[in-house]
């Protein structure tokens, strides 16, 4: 399969703090990879080391077989090929809905305003906020605010999409609305690595499932058996961790 | 009161106004430009500006403005350096107001998230179009209240002028006391002034705040 991103032996640290530990993964174009694990294991440090907000100890991230973490070049050129989705929205307060998701192609691609804002509008449209536009961040619900921060990454036109648990700070009611924006994206063949704390959601947008315990990527393999027949008792302990009754 | 009275020292006090709002202006001015630099130096730790606008900060944040005047009108001369007051009332505002400014500017720099500094920098941008079309707007925004409760400060502060002999509201209305005792002609029109001058500031702030506010947080 053609490989996108490739991590190697990836060792983070702080002190005497290992936070993760020789983790070994590859993503193929299109390919969903859905990381859980519980609090703490590392998860949301492992996609802030693939767009190299974190400083790796040892190994390597590779993006389309160019090292982007530890990278020398300029950092803001290899970002522009990673979208990165946060748990708390991040959209810019002062600027309105257009404004937002425009700033970046009009600065950074150097895309005329009009065509930016056309290609955004078609966004907002797909995911249904269209009216929103002209509105600034303040006047959108949380789940509103995170659809505008799916689209606003997907402006940048990236070849790989990191979400960082974007629905941990919603209402359960706004989760679906979010999820389905990601499945619909899943469907056309984006390649994405999403960290979440929501089984059901990985399982239906999963094309693999990593899980992380302590720094480390105890088991991985298709949702199917990840769900129905975890090998390791780690992994059974923390799925069940999610049953009730 | 008598009415005559407060007519013919009118025109005195609308000298000492002008001068008052010119020098008062003049000073906010340097003291803005100042505060932007310390707190842009002091924000990206530049070596050698940010260590020096941190010791400016300090010294002129912790005396009083009388003091500092009489150094530059009285001390400054001694160096062979001789100002007029005028001269010394902008810098005593400048330079006091500078190290205002630039506390006020910096917290507001310093409230803006690291996430959204991030959330610029995974778009793409670079550091200095991160800086200048998200991080600083913002900054600015949140700095505002700050900056308009600064500006009024500063203003009053220019009261002390009277101790370095430039002719200003509060000098005036010393000065006509002295020669005429119409003691409370003179305050009452010292005040009125200064509401003048001051209240119009304050309301025009009032508006500048809740709009950007209102933008960026609703209500």
């Amino acid at each position: 399969m053609d490989e996108i991103l490739s991590i190697r032996n990836l060792t983070k640290s702080y002190d005497d703090l290992t936070v993760l530990n020789q983790i070994n993964l590859d993503v193929s174009r299109g390919e969903v990879v859905v990381i859980v694990g519980p609090s703490g294991c590392g998860k949301s440090t492992l996609l802030r080391c693939i767009n190299a907000f974190e400083k790796i100890q040892e190994g390597m991230v590779k993006l389309d077989g160019e090292v982007i973490n530890p990278f020398k070049g300029k950092l803001n050129e290899i970002r522009e090929k990673i979208g990165m989705v946060f748990q708390s929205y991040e959209l810019f307060p002062h600027k309105t809905v257009l404004q937002n998701m425009t700033l970046a192609p009009i600065m950074v691609k150097k895309i005329k305003k009009k065509e930016a804002e056309e290609e955004a509008l078609a966004l907002l449209d797909r995911v249904g906020l269209l009216t929103k536009k002209d509105n600034y961040p303040r006047q959108l619900s949380g789940g509103q605010k995170q659809r505008v921060a799916i689209v606003r990454a997907l402006m940048m036109h990236p070849e790989i999409l990191l979400l960082d648990e974007i629905t941990a700070a919603l209402d359960p009611e706004m989760v679906k609305e979010v999820l389905d924006v990601v499945i619909n994206l899943a469907k056309e063949g984006r390649t994405m690595v999403i960290v979440t704390h929501e089984l059901s959601f990985a399982r239906a947008v999963a094309d693999r499932m990593v899980f992380i315990d302590a720094g480390r990527i105890v088991e991985e393999g298709s949702p199917i058996k990840f769900f129905e027949s975890p090998k390791t008792e780690r992994l059974r302990k923390f799925l069940d961790s999610f049953k009730y009754i | 009161m008598d009415l005559e009275i407060l007519i013919s020292y009118f025109p005195r006090y609308l000298d000492a106004f002008k001068l008052t709002v010119i020098i008062g202006c003049t000073g906010i001015l340097i003291a803005f430009i100042l505060g932007i630099i310390s707190a842009f130096s002091i924000h990206f730790k530049i070596p050698i500006m940010s260590q020096f606008f941190r010791v400016y900060i300090e010294i002129f944040r912790n005396t009083p403005l009388l003091v500092q005047l009489f150094f530059f009108y009285f001390g400054l001369p001694k160096l062979g350096i001789s100002i007029t007051s005028e001269v010394c009332g902008v810098m005593g505002i400048g330079l006091l107001g500078g190290s205002y400014m630039a506390e006020g500017i910096r917290s507001g720099m310093d409230a803006v998230s690291e996430s959204q500094r991030e959330s610029a920098l995974a778009l793409g941008m670079t550091r200095k179009q991160m800086f200048f079309h998200v991080i600083f707007p913002e900054a600015f925004s949140l700095s505002i209240p700050a900056i308009v409760a600064n500006v009024i400060f500063l203003l009053k502060e220019t009261s002390v002028f009277s101790a370095i002999s430039l002719m200003d509201l509060m000098f005036t209305a010393k000065d006509l006391i002295g020669l005429y005792y119409n003691t409370t002609e003179a305050l009452f029109l010292l005040v009125v002034f200064y509401i003048i001058m001051l209240l119009p500031v304050s309301l025009i702030g009032n508006v500048i705040e809740g709009r950007v506010h209102y933008k960026m947080f609703g209500a």
